[in-house]
């Protein structure tokens, strides 16, 4: 009897040695999985890291893939006021600032309509309102270049063309139907009855924007926000597009960087350059991250 | 504060009609309920009297002034909502502020009545939470507040005790009685419990399909429902309808029905309905507590009919005991007091208090 009890608890035992050896390949599985695919993301940012610290000598002695035998931070200054883009030679500080002056208004303006319009598509819903909401989700399947030669047309007319205004403009446009699909989705979350009741309590379409709907969007605002500002950023196409020369965004500029100059590719500064460029939308990332994920999975109210 | 009356109001959304032409009547300082099961559209008319929902045909006076184009915030009414709809950012405070700061009420004027419906509300220590971090009973309270703040001429509750819990509701109830007698508004209460309508209201609107079935005071309500949806909302357990034929026992009229096994009751009927209906059939309608066990002492009593059931259920409740008999094919509740409940099995000697009975026309189901 007492050694069928403990042959029982030996099996036991046998199952669960082999269950636990089963559960650590699978973990040992999983995780070389995920760092490897860690690596193949990092690795492109660590060699243009790299780069960036190293003598264009070394770039070319050693290739462009391997590890740092020097610090060097010549290629910075250089990038940032005297490199030479598209025959100037003051570097991408230029550029930078044009998208800089570009992305700020654009994000706030395009994020600001949106709220409006996602405030009314479902607050304020009108015969036709499904429908409207319709076609401004459609911009967000359309692909920008479909509207390339319209807005170099438009912006011709208005005289926006070749202007950090004209992509602000385009760009607002162009974020709209995003900022108002955000918008008009965490608003329809809000109960309707506070509506009413702020209506009963004498607030009119703007007091009940401002004083309730508004207040509730902290979550959505940083989403839309986030969003806004590294799709504009890094937004490439209506940059090299619509604008040249010195009114280009950086994206653009970078490009140009890349084909100017003498035959000797300095790879030190075009990767400072990079990561000059690249430098706002991870700043976002490092601080804002966390926000936009609890902003995309938290509902309006508690 | 002013009375509220509404003519034939009607409401459709496309072609379904939800309220066919409704006419009431609010006295200055009245609490009237509108009742009825969901889908009835008492909500709908509430919202209407709000000036939420548009309105297909029909007028509302507030006091002397229709206010069917007025805009919610000009009809000087204040609403209490079934999710209390309290701003989720703002305090306690600032929530009750809300509408007066929406009218540009001066602040000191604003302070002084927040001061007042905080201590008649004892909700003082409340006043700078916000909703998040306030209790069920304490949103209903802070809602009731920022209602009352504004001291309106109207006061619109939607089912405002039904997301509470059971004890707490009974509670709020009592609340809400007092506040009302205390500051004496016009009040249109929606609710779909019969009992706060009951308790609550000095007169009762039963709506059903989007119609007003019985407008009365309570006691009406329950004793003279003018048909058998009324008779069935109102009271719980609710009212027992039965099948019987108006026959002559004596010389004067009485209600027979059959009770199985080639059996007969039959109950002399208290009042001359019978000779006004010229029915054969009707539905006889007796409610639980009107059933209670046979004695002297209550044979005694006129109008008592009596008969006698087998009981097929007992469900004691502490306080009173519900019993299903059996009359025949169809099932009756009685609600018994604990001492003379019946037992399991028994054939129940009954006393019917036929003064009480209601009649109904099986075919129109109004009252005879």
């Amino acid at each position: 009897m007492a050694d069928m009890v403990l042959g029982a608890t030996k099996a036991h035992d046998r199952e669960a040695a082999r269950a636990s050896r089963r559960h650590l390949l699978a973990r040992i599985v999983i995780y070389s999985l995920l760092a490897l695919f860690s690596i193949v993301y990092v690795v492109p940012l660590l060699v243009v890291f790299f780069n960036a610290f190293r003598s264009n000598a070394e770039i070319s002695a050693m290739g462009l893939i391997s590890l740092p035998q020097s610090f060097n931070l010549g290629a910075w200054p250089q990038a940032w006021s005297d490199f030479c883009i598209g025959g100037q030679c003051d570097g991408v500080a230029r550029y930078f600032w044009n998208s800089v002056g570009m992305v700020v208004p654009a994000t706030i303006i395009s994020t600001a309509l949106g709220a409006i319009n996602g405030y009314v598509l479902s607050k304020w819903r009108f015969p036709g309102s499904e429908i409207v909401f319709g076609c401004m989700l459609l911009g967000v399947f359309m692909p920008g270049q479909i509207a390339l030669l319209p807005w170099a047309y438009l912006l011709g007319q208005v005289g926006l063309a070749n202007s950090v205004y004209g992509l602000i403009l385009v760009h607002c446009i162009q974020g709209l139907s995003f900022t108002t699909l955000f918008f008009r989705n965490y608003y329809v979350g809000i109960p309707d009855d506070l509506i009413k009741a702020a209506r009963i309590d004498g607030a009119g379409f703007w007091r009940i924007f401002f004083r309730i709907m508004v207040p509730l969007s902290p979550p959505i605002i940083i989403v839309t926000v986030i969003w806004q500002f590294t799709g504009i950023w890094n937004e490439y196409l209506f940059g090299v597009v619509l604008n040249s020369g010195s009114n280009q965004p950086i994206t653009a500029a970078l490009v140009a960087l890349s084909m100017s100059g003498t035959s000797v590719r300095t790879y030190d500064v075009m990767s400072a350059a990079v990561l000059i460029a690249a430098l706002p939308p991870l700043l976002v990332y490092f601080f804002g991250g966390k926000y936009f994920v609890r902003g995309l999975t938290q509902g309006a109210i508690k | 504060m002013a009375s509220l009356t509404i003519r034939s109001i009607r409401k459709n959304y496309g072609s379904v009609e939800v309220l066919k032409g409704i006419d009431l009547e609010a006295k200055t300082g009245e609490f009237i309920a509108l009742v009825g099961p969901s889908g009835c559209g008492k909500s709908t008319l509430l919202a209407m009297i709000a000036g939420l929902e548009t309105i297909t045909a029909g007028e509302i006076w507030i006091g002397d002034r229709m206010v069917n184009s007025v805009a919610p915030k000009d009809r000087d009414i204040a609403m209490v909502f079934q999710s209390y709809a309290l701003y989720p950012t703002m305090t306690v405070r600032e929530n009750m502020a809300f509408g007066m700061e929406s009218r540009g009420v001066p602040k000191d004027q604003q302070k002084a009545a927040i001061a007042r419906v905080a201590s008649l509300l004892q909700i003082e220590q409340l006043l700078h939470r916000k909703p998040g971090q306030l209790s069920g009973g304490q949103r209903q309270r802070v809602a009731m507040g920022r209602a009352l703040v504004r001291d309106p001429s109207l006061f619109l509750f939607d089912e405002p005790l039904s997301n509470l819990d059971a004890k707490l509701r009974v509670d709020m109830r009592t609340e809400i009685k007092k506040l009302h007698n205390r500051v004496g508004k016009t009040t249109i209460y929606v609710t779909h419990d019969q009992v706060e309508a009951m308790t609550l209201a000095s007169r009762i609107a039963v709506m059903h399909q989007g119609a007003v079935q019985q407008f009365d005071e309570p006691e009406v309500i329950y004793n003279r429902p003018s048909n058998m949806f009324v008779a069935g909302f109102m009271g719980s357990p609710s009212m027992n309808f039965i099948s019987a034929e108006i026959v002559s026992a004596n010389g004067r009229p009485a209600v027979s029905f059959p009770l199985g096994g080639g059996q007969v009751a039959t109950l002399p009927l208290h009042t001359g309905v019978a000779d006004r209906t010229g029915l054969r059939k009707v539905i006889l309608g007796i409610r639980p507590e009107h059933l209670s066990r046979q004695s002297p002492e209550m044979n005694g009593r006129a109008g008592m009919a009596t008969m006698s059931a087998p009981v097929e259920v007992v469900e004691p409740t502490g306080a009173e005991t519900m019993a299903v008999l059996k009359f025949g094919e169809s099932e009756v509740v009685g609600r018994f007091s604990p001492d003379e409940a019946p037992k399991m099995g028994e054939n129940m000697p009954l006393a019917v208090d036929m003064t009480r009975a209601c009649l109904f026309d099986p075919e129109t189901q109004r009252l005879i």
